[in-house]
């Protein structure tokens, strides 16, 4: 089945194009890379499908589940199944992870029509997917990201995507800012919450090592706002050797 | 009394930026004095959550070794002025943590003198303002410290956050140093929420409300951090936020 359907689409930011006409389809059960140069625009990719205001679709369309994905709000994407993981994840004074990941659980139930989360059962959660990242449940009782290391900013997003489980995953080089240990723990966290015959996730990074953790079905190599290049997990590591140029 | 005669008008630094037809209806502000004698520590709340017009002059002298935390909250007057004169003695503390809320037309604000007269005393003061509509929100706050009193440490932070274009902000912290040893901070900022915060929050689900909710509580919290009845203060105040968006 089909569960995400990119088709032919456009995107602009501060009226630069930056995605020509990219189109991807991703089935339930599968695991996609992309990868891709500097300034390819793979950020874009996945801010642009995440909603980040600013992201300008000037064409194409994205069938997320049935939905209408570029119609819908932030809050409303995610409520449908979408998660974003960040590159950079955002640090947010003062607002615990705790507090907030509660309240985003139970806005994304509310949104589906199921009953909120009590304070013993998201705790519960909590501390059952905190553990998977091998992550302090303390360090869930501090503000947003502030005073985290790169690679705890990381398996915080894994820890969130945990909790949200979501349908579809795009995390965008979850692999960055990661030490070797931190790697395989958020490569088998990954595996833990997304391989699933009815879920699916799109990574999109610059090296093959987080592809050693999480085996994608397909690789495609995105360049100039569009996908140039599919193939299976051995094209992955024929970029790493060749190199962008020769291989797409 | 003649009201006219004694009335401040715009021209008055301290009164740049008040509603002065609104003063009007209250004026004269009568001076309420507080005394912390020597040694004793005190703490305060002023919390104005009514409509209509409010004017309050605080007179605090903290005697030797006092030491007075005062926190305010000022949300829903369509005019709220709090105006806090506090004079420090020797080795005295004030703190001050203020919270402002407004909305619609409403002028809120905060005007404080505090003077360190003699040495080794400390002044801290925290001021949040929120603004949505075409609210305007001023702080004005002039620290003096007096020739000889040195060891003097006085701290200001000041921020406002802008909900939308239309509301104003202003702040003016204020130094007059007299003596040689002192340490004095001031920060200031006017700003609005980060963009990027809030397309993560709603990025994992919470609407927009909710999401500016979060953030903003956490910005007004900041008045509130270490006071007795923080977690009372934040309660009253997240409710007045929750109307404004």
């Amino acid at each position: 089945m089909s569960m995400l359907e990119i088709s032919n689409l456009h995107a602009t930011v501060v009226d630069k194009p930056i995605l020509k006409g990219l189109s991807l389809t991703i089935n339930a059960g599968e695991v996609h890379a992309i990868m891709g140069p500097n300034g390819a625009g793979k950020s874009t990719l996945g801010y642009t499908l995440g909603g980040r205001p600013g992201y300008e679709v000037t064409g194409g369309s994205v069938d997320f589940l049935g939905h209408d994905l570029l119609a819908l709000e932030p809050h409303e994407r995610a409520a449908a199944g979408l998660f974003l993981g960040f590159q950079y994840p955002v640090e947010i004074p003062g607002v615990s992870f705790v507090q907030f990941l509660r309240e985003a659980a139970n806005a994304q139930r509310k949104g589906r029509g199921q009953e909120p989360l009590s304070g013993g059962e998201f705790l519960k959660l909590a501390r059952e997917k905190a553990g998977l990242l091998r992550m302090d449940m303390d360090m869930l009782k501090r503000p947003v990201n502030v005073g985290f290391s790169g690679g705890e900013k990381k398996r915080a997003e894994m820890v969130q995507m945990g909790i949200l489980d979501p349908k579809l995953a795009i995390l965008d080089e979850t692999d960055s800012g990661l030490d070797i240990d931190a790697l395989r723990i958020c490569g088998e966290g990954i595996n833990a919450i997304m391989r699933a015959p009815d879920k699916a996730v799109l990574l999109i990074t610059h090296y093959q090592r987080l592809l050693d953790y999480v085996k994608p079905d397909f690789v495609h190599v995105l360049a100039g706002g569009r996908i140039v290049k599919s193939g299976g997990p051995e094209l992955a590591l024929a970029l790493e050797e060749q190199g962008y140029e020769a291989v797409a | 009394m003649n009201v006219e005669l004694t009335l401040p008008t715009r021209k008055d630094e301290d009164f740049r930026y008040s509603d002065i037809d609104a003063l009007r209806t209250v004026w004269p502000v009568p001076r309420e004095e507080i005394e912390v004698v020597a040694g004793l520590v005190e703490s305060r709340q002023v919390i104005e959550l009514g409509e209509g017009t409010v004017a309050r002059h605080l007179d605090i002298r903290l005697g030797k070794g006092a030491k007075l935390d005062l926190r305010v909250l000022t949300a829903g007057p369509a005019y709220g002025r709090i105006a806090i004169d506090v004079r420090l003695a020797e080795g005295a503390g004030f703190t001050l943590g203020a919270a402002q809320i407004a909305t619609g037309s409403e002028t809120l604000e905060i005007v404080t003198e505090v003077t360190h007269a003699a040495p080794n005393a400390t002044s801290r003061q925290v001021v949040r303002t929120v603004l949505a509509g075409h609210a305007t929100g001023t702080y004005l706050g002039r620290v003096a410290v007096a020739r000889g009193s040195d060891g003097t440490d006085a701290e200001q932070s000041v921020r406002a956050m802008l909900l939308d274009r239309t509301a104003t902000a202003n702040a003016r912290p204020e130094l007059e140093i007299y003596a040689d040893d002192v340490k004095a901070a001031h920060g200031c900022a006017v700003g609005e929420l980060d963009a990027m915060g809030l397309f993560y929050l709603m990025s994992r689900g919470l609407t927009p409300p909710q999401a500016k909710r979060l953030m903003l509580q956490a910005f007004i919290a900041e008045a509130f951090t270490g006071a007795s009845g923080e977690a009372q203060l934040g309660q009253t105040a997240l409710a007045r936020l929750e109307a404004i968006l």
